[in-house]
Order: C-alpha cells, then sequence, then structure tokens
C-alpha cells in the first residue's frame, strides 16, 4: 500500500509514539486527581507534553497551551468563546468547515462575518488568498481575523507575518487554524504574534488520534466550552478560571497524551526542517513529472516553497472520486477525492462538481512511492486519449 | 480509454449507513465493495457500495428484510 493521505491522518506513527502509548495503556492513573504516585505519574506525563508541545510551538508559558480532541474542539472553543452578534470577524475562502461551520453558527446569531476571496490577479487554480481584501474588510466592528496557516486542498501557505502585521495595526485578534502545519513546517507562535492557536496531534506531529491543542495568549481570556470536573476547587459551583484547566473539563486522554509527547521528542530530534525538506522534495518531485501529463489540471501555488506537502489535481473532467478508486484498484495508492470538507474553496477554484484527487506526503514517504504515483496518473492519461 | 462496466450503486445518508451495508454484505456474502460516491450523483455520505447489477432487486429485498437502510439505488457505468 503506497499511502499519500497525510493531510487526513499521519497513517504510520514512529515506535516510540506507539511505545508510549503501550505503555500509558498497560498502567496510567488519572492526572490531577489525587496523590498517590500512579496519579502522580499521569499529572507528570501530562505536564511533561505540555512542556514539551510549549517549546515546540514557541510558548514561553506553558499554562497557555490547553489539550483538546482536536483542530476542530480548539476553533469551536476559540470561535464560541470570542465572538458576540454585533462582533465582525474576517475569515478567508480557503478555511476548512471547522473553521467555517462554527463562524456560520456566529453568524446566526448575529456576528458579521467577511469572507476574503481569492485574488483574480491569478489563475483561479492557484488559489491564491487576496490579501489586499483582507487588509482593506477591517470595520470599526472587526474583532479578529482567522485565518489557515496552510490549505488542506492546494497546500498553499498563508502568509502569517503581513497577517499578523494587518492585525497588529489593527488591534485585531489574530487566530491561525495550524491543522496541516504543526509538525510540518517550523513555528514561533509568540514571534508571529498569534493570539490563539488550533492543532490536531493526530497529522504533522505524528500523535494518535484524539489529541490536540490551543494556545490562548495571556491576557485573553475565552469562557469554558465545557465545565465539569477539574480536580481542583471541587466545592466551587464554578469551573476554575485559570488556563489551561478553565479549557480542559473532565479526564484528559493521558494515553493520547503520551504518545504526543513521544512524537514532539521525535520530531525535534529529527527536526521539523529536515522533515519540512523532506516532504517539499517529494511533493516538488510528483508536481514536477505530473505538470509534464496533458490533462492534468494542478491546483495551488507553483512555487513548491510555498506549499506544505499536498498537490491536488484533476485528470481532464474525470470524477475525483473515479480517479481516486481507480488508484486503490490498480495500485493500493490511498488518496483522498472529493470536497475535503473546504467547500468554499472547491467553489472558487471551479472543482465543486468534479472535486479534487489530494495526494498528500510525509516524511514516511519515498521517491520511488512518487514515481509509481506519477506513473499511475500517465496510465489514465494515456487512457483516456491526453497522452 | 478505460473500460467502463455497469455497476449498482447503493448511496446513503450516513457513514453509519455505508458501513452497516459493507457488514451486511460480508455477512451475507453479497458481493461489492464500499467507493467514493461517484461524481454524476449525490449523497448525504460520501461512501457508496459498488455491486453487480443483475442482483438489484435480490439486493434490494435483502436489504429490506434485514432493515438496513440506504438512500438511493443507480445503475452507472464506472
Amino acid at each position: 500500500m503506497i499511502y499519500l493521505d497525510n493531510a487526513a491522518t499521519t497513517w504510520r506513527k514512529p515506535s516510540v509514539v506507539i511505545e508510549a502509548v503501550t505503555k500509558a495503556l498497560s498502567g496510567m492513573g488519572n492526572p490531577g486527581r489525587g496523590a498517590h504516585d500512579v496519579t502522580l505519574q499521569a499529572s507528570r506525563v501530562i505536564y511533561e507534553t505540555r512542556e514539551k508541545l510549549a517549546g515546540f510551538l514557541g510558548i514561553s508559558n506553558s499554562d497557555r497551551l490547553a489539550f483538546t480532541a482536536n483542530a476542530t474542539e480548539s476553533l469551536n472553543i476559540a470561535i464560541n468563546g470570542l465572538f458576540r452578534p454585533g462582533d465582525h470577524v474576517i475569515t478567508t475562502v480557503c478555511e476548512h468547515n471547522s473553521v467555517l461551520r462554527p463562524l456560520y453558527r456566529k453568524e446566526e446569531e448575529g456576528t458579521e462575518v467577511t469572507i476574503v476571496p481569492l485574488d483574480p490577479s491569478y489563475p483561479r487554480e492557484q488559489g491564491m488568498i487576496d490579501y489586499d481584501f483582507l487588509e482593506k474588510s477591517c470595520k470599526q466592528n472587526t474583532k479578529a481575523v482567522v485565518v489557515t496557516h496552510a490549505s488542506n486542498i492546494t497546500g498553499n501557505i498563508t502568509d502569517l507575518e503581513r497577517v499578523s502585521r494587518f492585525a497588529k495595526k489593527n488591534g485585531l485578534l489574530f487566530l491561525v487554524d495550524a491543522s496541516q502545519t504543526a509538525g510540518s513546517l517550523p513555528l514561533d507562535i509568540e514571534k508571529t504574534g498569534i493570539d490563539i492557536l488550533c492543532f490536531t496531534g493526530h497529522k504533522g506531529l505524528l500523535g494518535p488520534q484524539g489529541t490536540g491543542g490551543i494556545y490562548v495568549r495571556d491576557g485573553i481570556r475565552l469562557p469554558s466550552f465545557k465545565v465539569g470536573g477539574s480536580g481542583i476547587h471541587s466545592y466551587d459551583r464554578n469551573h476554575p478560571l485559570e488556563m489551561p484547566s478553565t479549557l480542559e473539563a473532565g479526564t484528559l486522554n493521558g494515553h493520547g497524551i503520551a504518545g504526543l509527547g513521544a512524537a514532539v521528542e521525535y520530531l525535534q530530534r529529527e527536526s521539523v526542517e529536515k522533515i519540512r525538506e523532506k516532504e517539499k522534495m517529494l511533493s516538488s518531485c510528483f508536481t514536477e513529472e505530473i505538470s509534464k501529463i496533458p490533462g492534468i489540471i494542478l491546483y495551488g501555488n507553483p512555487d513548491p516553497s510555498q506549499r506544505v506537502g499536498i498537490v491536488s489535481l484533476n485528470i481532464g473532467n474525470l470524477d475525483s472520486g473515479m480517479v481516486s478508486d481507480w488508484l486503490w484498484e490498480d495500485y493500493e495508492i490511498a488518496v483522498r477525492p472529493g470536497a475535503h470538507c473546504a467547500p468554499l474553496l472547491h467553489k472558487a477554484l471551479g472543482t465543486k462538481r468534479q472535486g479534487a484527487v489530494r495526494f498528500s506526503f510525509s516524511y514516511d514517504n519515498t521517491l520511488e512511492e512518487v514515481e509509481t504515483a506519477v506513473q499511475a496518473l500517465k496510465t489514465y492519461a494515456r487512457e483516456e486519449g491526453l497522452l | 480509454m478505460r473500460q467502463r462496466r455497469k455497476t449498482l450503486v447503493v448511496t446513503f445518508n450516513t457513514t453509519q449507513e455505508a458501513l452497516g451495508m459493507e457488514k451486511f454484505c460480508i455477512k451475507n456474502q453479497i458481493p461489492g465493495r464500499l467507493i467514493p460516491v461517484p461524481g454524476e450523483i449525490t449523497a448525504g455520505c460520501g461512501l457508496a457500495w459498488k455491486t453487480i447489477p443483475e442482483e438489484e432487486r435480490e439486493i434490494e429485498e435483502r436489504m429490506e428484510a434485514q432493515g438496513i437502510k440506504w438512500a438511493s439505488m443507480y445503475i452507472l457505468e464506472l
């Protein structure tokens, strides 16, 4: 099997992650619920993973990082907590439904939402955000700008520095969805001036599913999304207000977080820069070869340094679902077709009906696998009379 | 052009229904497999069951008898 669907989840986790989860499953108490050695050991796992993640992501105070089930939960916490009727929020056409749907709900409650379109001065297949439009969208009641760090369809990397400057200049909160970049691109949250960052553990971070987190800059108070057991202040009717407890109610996914801690250690040993170079090399080689195939439509910035390891394409008018099924049936190549939970970008790219076939590479993939995928696409182009 | 064949495609409203169909078919030795929903049709769930068109009536009867939920059935060239 050739797994090229890493944007959905990284399939094979490093052995150290598997070992850490197995060890935790073999015996782990409930963190923060008592003082015997078993529960203290669990608390230490949570504490150490939080510290490791904070260092890895450029956060000086690990208290500002709360664990969540995934980036979707983090984004719901942020968007539900921050915006009120009468507020205005700026976002983009490149966003995933985990940003859009919470914003649509807020819109129904009276929050205004501006969705920045693609830049018409570029071919629409390149999927470039219109930064000039974004920078002209600020109004008196604008509260925040919410952007993805990289599109899960085109792989285009958002110019976070530019959006951060715009946010700071206008006194706006700056929220980033790092689902496709945490672990795959170097991230320095505080240096970049990000106010809230949402990430998932099971993609580039190489951790287990069911892990993720939210960073909330000191000075911002997000209301608790869910309230319940906290391990502290049990006689208070209200959930604790202090981070991270205020955003962590109930028992955490301790087994998963143990794995996530081991994953971050692995990434630090391998280095994100080295991982980035490999993923860029694989996706560049793939793009270079398939761009020579007549009939192939490539989406995204043609400059590979401006994309993460994601390449989406179509073969002529062929349905993306059909092509992805051929790839699986003929070659056991796993890719993802369809809408990728990013409906606005597909509409903007003109691929609403057809979808797109998304190939997403990881540190684990090889040039031989890239070559097999290229040959498969050449075969289909030939069969359809395009080659 | 790659050879297309007549195929019976069953669509569903939810992933739960699609996986229920897979389990039912495996248990009852009904041939086929889950595929992405073909572009020419739309459905609530992105998974569809692909099987032999000649057995459409029998498959439908057996699904109804077992209370297997589905959205629609189509005969397509895939």
